[in-house]
C-alpha cells in the first residue's frame, strides 16, 4: 500500500513511515478448515490499525500466528524489513510482540511486580531475583504509563479487570515491545474504563509502538484507529486510512460475500403464538426483554458477542433466575426454576459451550442422548436400556450421525458429531420450543448443512426454533424474523424479507442506520 | 471423518459383554483376591477354616457398608470424611441412651437417625453453601469427634442390653453372621441403585460433567444431597453394629476408619476424580482388604506395621486404575 509520508491534517505530523511488522501471502488451514488465504496486513510504528472481521473470518488465527502459537503453512513475516520466523510464543515474545487478550492471560496469585518481570526478573549478585529493583522498576513503569494508582505489591487476583489489562500493557513496556496486539480489550470494560483504555492507547502510540487493535465495536474504531484492514471468511477484502472510509463502506467489505452455502428451502406454516416473553429482567445481564414466538417460526438472535443473549435464553430454560418479568408457554405462565422445570414443560436450551455444557464426556453415546429423557426412559426409575438405545438410534440415524457405535464414548467424536448428539439429546425430549444457541460454531460445512437441513425439518413438524447466532449468513438464511440485542436490550425486531446484513451489523453495533 | 453414504445404522455396542468384562478392572480384582486367599493358605494352617473365614469377615463388613455409599459420592465428585467421627457421635448417643434406660429398638433408631442427620448436615453445608465437600467434611470430622469428646471425656459407655448384641455378634445361619448378610444384601441394593436405576445414571453424569447435567434437567444439588445423607445413614448402620459388637463406646472408636473406607473405594476402580466406578468392583475390594488384614493378623504382623501396610496400599491403588485405563485405551481405540 501507500508507504510514502502522508500527512496527517490534526497534527502535521508524518502519518506513515515505513511498517514495523509485514505479513505477506499468509495461509492457515486446519483438517477441513481453511482458516486464512493469502492473507497480508502491515503495522506502522506509532498508530493503530484495526483489524476488523466478523466471528470466523480469521482474525484469532491471525492473532496466534503473530504470537508464535500457530504456524503459517506459507506467507513470510517481517520485522523492520527482515524476515523472521516465530517458531513459539517465546520466540514472538523476543521479538517484541506482545498481546493484550480480552480476558487478560496473567497470573492471578502473583504481584503485580512479579507479573510485570516474570521470566525476566532483575538478579542480584548472587543469581536471586532482587525484589527491591523490581519493585522499583514497577513502579517506575506503571508512573510511566499514567497507572500510578496500582499498587506493584498487590495481588492481581484483587484487581480489576481494566487494572489487569494496564498490568499487561506494563509487562509490554517493560520488555520494550515495539508491537502491541489488543485482542478485544474493551469486550468486559465499564465505559469509564475504556475511556482510561484509550488514553493509554494514546499512550502507546505517542511511545512509537505498532499497535493492532482488534474490536466490533465501530465507534472505538473510528475513535483510536489510524488504519483499517476487512478479513472476510479468511481473506483480506479491503485495507486503508480510516478518516478515508465512511461506516457503510467497511461494513459492506466484512459482510458482502459471495453465498457459499445453499440454505435449505422450507414452507412451514407460521401458526399462533407458542410463546411470550415480557418484561423479563435479570439484575446485570439484560432489561425488559419482550417478543413472541410462532409456532413453526425461526426467530433468529443477532448481537455482538455480550449483548446478553445467552443470557436471556438461559433465563427462559431456567438455568438462571430472572429478577422479573413473565413467560407464557401456549397460554399458562411458567417460571422455571430449573433447567428440569423447562424441559417438563416443553422448552430446551442447547448450549453454545458444547464441550463445557452440551455432552458428558466420559459417558457413551446412547447415555448422553437419554440423560434428559430418562423419565420417559426409565420405569418407576429403574432404567430399559432397550428404550434408551432405541431412542438413541432414531435421533442418531436422522442427524447422520457418523459413530462406530452407540456404546462409545463421545469424547472420542469429531466436533461436529459432538454438536449432533447435542442437538439429539435435547430433540429427544420432545420439546415445544427447541433454543439453539451458536447451534454451528466452529463445525464443519458438511455438519452445518446437516443442522441447517434438520432445522427446516423440526419448524415442518410444528416446532418452533430460537435460533442464536452471530453469523450473518446464517442468521439471514435461516430466520423468519430477527430479534436484535444490543447490550441487555432488545434493539429492534425484524421481518426476514428484503433485510440485508448491513441494517443487522448497524443496529447490533448502535450505529444509526 | 468418513463419508459413507447416509442413512447407516449404528450398532448398539462392538464389543462384546463377556469381551469387556474379561478385560475390566473387576476382573484384575478376582485375579489378586483368589492369589491373596492362596497365599494365605498356604501361609497359615489356621485359614482354610470355616469359623476363621467368617471371623476374617468382621474385619470388613462394617467399612464396607460405608464404602457402598461412598462409592456413589465419590463418582459423583464429593467425598466425606467425616464418616469415621460419625460413628463415634452416633456411638456416643445411643451410650447416653443407654445411661437412660432405653431398650434395643431405640438404640438402633438412635444410631441410624443421628447418622442420617450427620449426613444431612454435610450435605446441606455442601450443596447449599457451596462449599468444596473435602474442606466440609475434615470440619465436621473434628465437630462430631470432639461432641463426643466432650461428652464422654475419658470415660466409656457400657451396660448395652443383651439383646443389642445381636447386631455385631450374631450369626443368621451356621457360620454366617448378621453383618456379612447385611453388607450383601445392602451390596445388591446399591448395585441395583447405581447400575440398574435413572439415578445411578445421574450419579455418573454428575460425575462426569456437573455442567452440562444441570443443562440436561439432573438436579445436582438434590442428587448430592441425597448421596450424603445416605453416606451419613451408612455411617450410621455401622455405628450400630461396632457399638454392638464391642458392646461399649469410647470417643476413639473407629479411629482412622474413613481412610480405609476410601481406600476399599478406590481399590475397587471407583475414579478419585469422579465419574467412574462400579459396585461389583468395591464388594471385591472390600474382601481383599480382609483377606489381606487377617491373613497378615495371622502371621502376627504388628497393628503399626499394617497401618504401613494400608497407606502403601492406598497409593498403589489410586496409580494402579489410572495406569490401567491408559492400557485399556491404547488396546480399544
Amino acid at each position: 500500500m501507500d508507504t510514502t509520508a502522508q500527512l496527517d491534517p490534526t497534527t502535521e505530523q508524518p502519518l506513515a513511515a515505513a511498517p514495523r511488522l509485514t505479513l505477506a501471502g499468509i495461509s492457515k488451514s486446519f483438517p477441513g478448515v481453511r482458516a486464512l488465504h493469502d492473507v497480508s496486513l502491515s503495522l506502522y510504528p506509532g498508530q493503530v490499525t484495526a483489524l476488523i472481521g466478523e466471528n470466523g473470518a480469521g482474525k484469532s488465527t491471525l492473532v496466534k500466528i503473530m504470537t508464535g502459537i500457530y504456524q503459517p503453512d506459507t506467507g513470510t513475516i517481517s520485522i523492520d524489513g527482515q524476515a523472521v520466523t516465530l517458531p513459539s510464543a517465546h520466540a514472538a515474545f523476543g521479538h517484541g510482540i506482545t498481546a493484550i487478550h480480552q480476558e487478560t492471560v496473567l497470573f492471578d496469585d502473583l504481584t503485580v511486580a512479579e507479573n510485570i518481570f516474570l521470566g525476566h526478573a532483575p538478579r542480584s549478585r548472587f543469581g536471586t531475583i532482587d525484589w527491591r529493583t523490581m519493585r522499583k522498576n514497577a513502579r517506575e513503569v506503571l508512573d510511566t504509563m499514567g497507572a500510578g494508582h496500582i499498587d506493584a505489591d498487590a495481588r492481581l487476583r484483587d484487581l480489576g479487570i481494566a487494572n489487569k489489562h494496564l498490568v499487561a500493557v506494563a509487562r509490554a513496556m517493560s520488555i520494550d515491545a515495539q508491537i502491541v496486539i489488543m485482542d478485544e480489550p474493551t469486550a468486559a470494560l465499564s465505559l469509564k474504563e475504556i475511556e482510561e483504555l484509550f488514553l493509554l492507547v494514546e499512550f502507546l502510540k505517542s511511545e512509537g509502538k505498532a499497535i493492532l487493535f482488534i474490536s466490533h465495536k465501530f465507534d472505538e474504531i473510528y475513535r483510536i484507529a489510524d488504519r483499517y484492514t476487512v478479513f472476510r471468511d479468511g481473506e483480506m477484502v479491503g485495507e486503508g486510512l480510516i478518516r478515508d472510509a465512511g461506516q457503510s463502506q467497511i461494513v459492506r467489505m466484512m459482510v458482502g460475500r459471495a453465498v457459499d452455502h445453499i440454505f435449505p428451502q422450507r414452507k412451514a406454516e407460521i401458526g399462533a403464538p407458542v410463546l411470550a416473553v415480557s418484561g423479563l429482567s435479570h439484575p446485570t445481564e439484560f432489561d425488559d426483554i419482550g417478543f413472541e414466538l410462532h409456532r413453526g417460526e425461526i426467530l433468529g438472535f443477532y448481537g455482538l458477542v455480550g449483548a446478553g443473549r445467552s443470557e436471556v435464553m438461559q433465563a427462559i430454560s431456567g438455568i438462571t433466575r430472572t429478577s422479573s418479568g413473565t413467560i407464557t408457554l401456549e397460554g399458562k405462565s411458567i417460571m422455571p426454576k430449573s433447567a428440569a422445570d423447562s424441559i417438563d414443560a416443553g422448552i430446551v436450551y442447547v448450549p453454545e459451550e458444547r464441550g463445557k455444557q452440551g455432552v458428558v464426556i466420559g459417558l457413551p453415546i446412547f447415555q448422553n442422548i437419554s440423560l434428559p429423557s430418562l423419565k420417559r426412559t426409565s420405569k418407576s426409575g429403574v432404567l430399559q436400556l432397550a428404550e434408551e438405545f432405541a431412542l438413541a438410534r432414531a435421533y442418531t440415524e436422522r442427524l447422520d450421525l457418523r459413530a462406530a457405535s452407540l456404546s462409545q464414548d463421545v469424547g472420542t467424536l469429531s466436533g461436529g458429531n459432538q454438536q449432533k448428539i447435542v442437538i439429539a439429546k435435547w430433540l429427544a425430549t420432545a420439546p415445544k420450543v427447541i433454543i439453539l444457541d451458536e447451534p454451528t460454531k466452529g463445525i464443519d460445512i458438511g455438519s452445518k448443512a446437516a443442522v441447517h437441513g434438520f432445522m427446516a425439518e423440526l419448524v415442518a413438524q410444528g416446532l418452533s426454533v430460537i435460533m442464536v447466532s452471530s453469523e450473518l449468513p446464517e442468521i439471514l438464511g435461516m430466520s423468519d424474523r430477527v430479534v436484535v440485542m444490543r447490550e441487555g436490550r432488545i434493539a429492534s425486531i425484524y421481518d426476514n424479507k428484503g433485510l440485508d446484513a448491513e441494517t443487522l451489523v448497524k443496529t447490533a453495533a448502535g450505529i444509526a442506520a | 471423518m468418513t463419508d459413507t453414504p447416509a442413512p447407516r445404522h449404528i450398532p448398539d455396542r462392538l464389543d462384546t459383554p463377556l469381551n469387556s468384562a474379561i478385560y475390566s478392572w473387576e476382573a484384575l480384582l478376582v485375579a489378586v483376591a483368589v492369589a491373596i486367599f492362596a497365599v494365605n493358605s498356604f501361609a497359615s494352617p489356621y485359614f482354610l477354616d470355616a469359623w476363621s473365614l467368617s471371623d476374617l469377615t468382621f474385619n470388613f463388613t462394617e467399612k464396607a457398608l460405608i464404602a457402598l455409599a461412598m462409592a456413589l459420592l465419590i463418582i459423583s465428585g464429593e467425598i466425606d470424611l467425616s464418616v469415621a467421627a460419625i460413628i463415634a457421635l452416633a456411638s456416643t448417643m445411643m451410650g447416653m441412651a443407654v445411661q437412660a434406660g432405653a431398650g434395643t429398638p431405640v438404640l438402633v433408631a438412635i444410631g441410624i437417625l443421628v447418622g442420617l442427620g450427620c449426613g444431612a448436615f454435610n450435605g446441606l453445608l455442601v450443596t447449599r453453601l457451596g462449599l468444596p465437600s473435602i474442606v466440609v467434611t475434615i470440619g465436621t470430622m473434628s465437630l462430631f469427634r470432639g461432641i463426643a469428646f466432650i461428652v464422654l471425656g475419658d470415660q466409656a459407655y457400657k451396660g448395652h442390653p443383651s439383646s443389642f448384641a445381636f447386631f455385631g455378634q450374631g450369626y443368621v445361619w451356621w457360620v454366617v453372621s448378621f453383618e456379612l448378610t447385611l453388607f450383601l444384601v445392602a451390596a445388591v441394593i446399591y448395585w441395583f441403585l447405581l447400575h440398574r436405576t435413572s439415578f445411578g445414571r445421574r450419579v455418573f453424569a454428575i460425575g462426569n460433567n456437573p455442567v452440562a447435567a444441570q443443562f440436561s434437567g439432573v438436579r445436582v444439588g438434590r442428587i448430592k444431597f441425597i448421596l450424603f445423607c445416605l453416606t451419613g445413614l451408612m455411617a450410621g448402620i455401622a455405628s450400630v453394629l461396632i457399638t454392638s459388637r464391642l458392646g461399649s463406646t469410647r470417643p476413639s472408636i473407629a479411629q482412622g476408619y474413613e481412610l480405609e473406607v476410601i481406600t476399599m473405594v478406590v481399590l475397587g476402580g471407583v475414579s478419585i476424580l469422579g465419574g467412574a466406578g462400579s459396585i461389583v468392583g468395591v464388594v471385591l475390594a472390600a474382601f481383599i482388604m480382609g483377606l489381606v488384614t487377617f491373613g497378615l493378623g495371622l502371621l502376627n504382623v504388628p497393628g503399626i506395621v499394617m497401618s504401613i501396610f494400608i497407606g502403601l496400599l492406598l497409593i498403589i491403588v489410586i496409580a494402579l486404575p489410572i495406569v490401567w485405563r491408559r492400557v485399556r485405551r491404547e488396546r480399544f481405540t
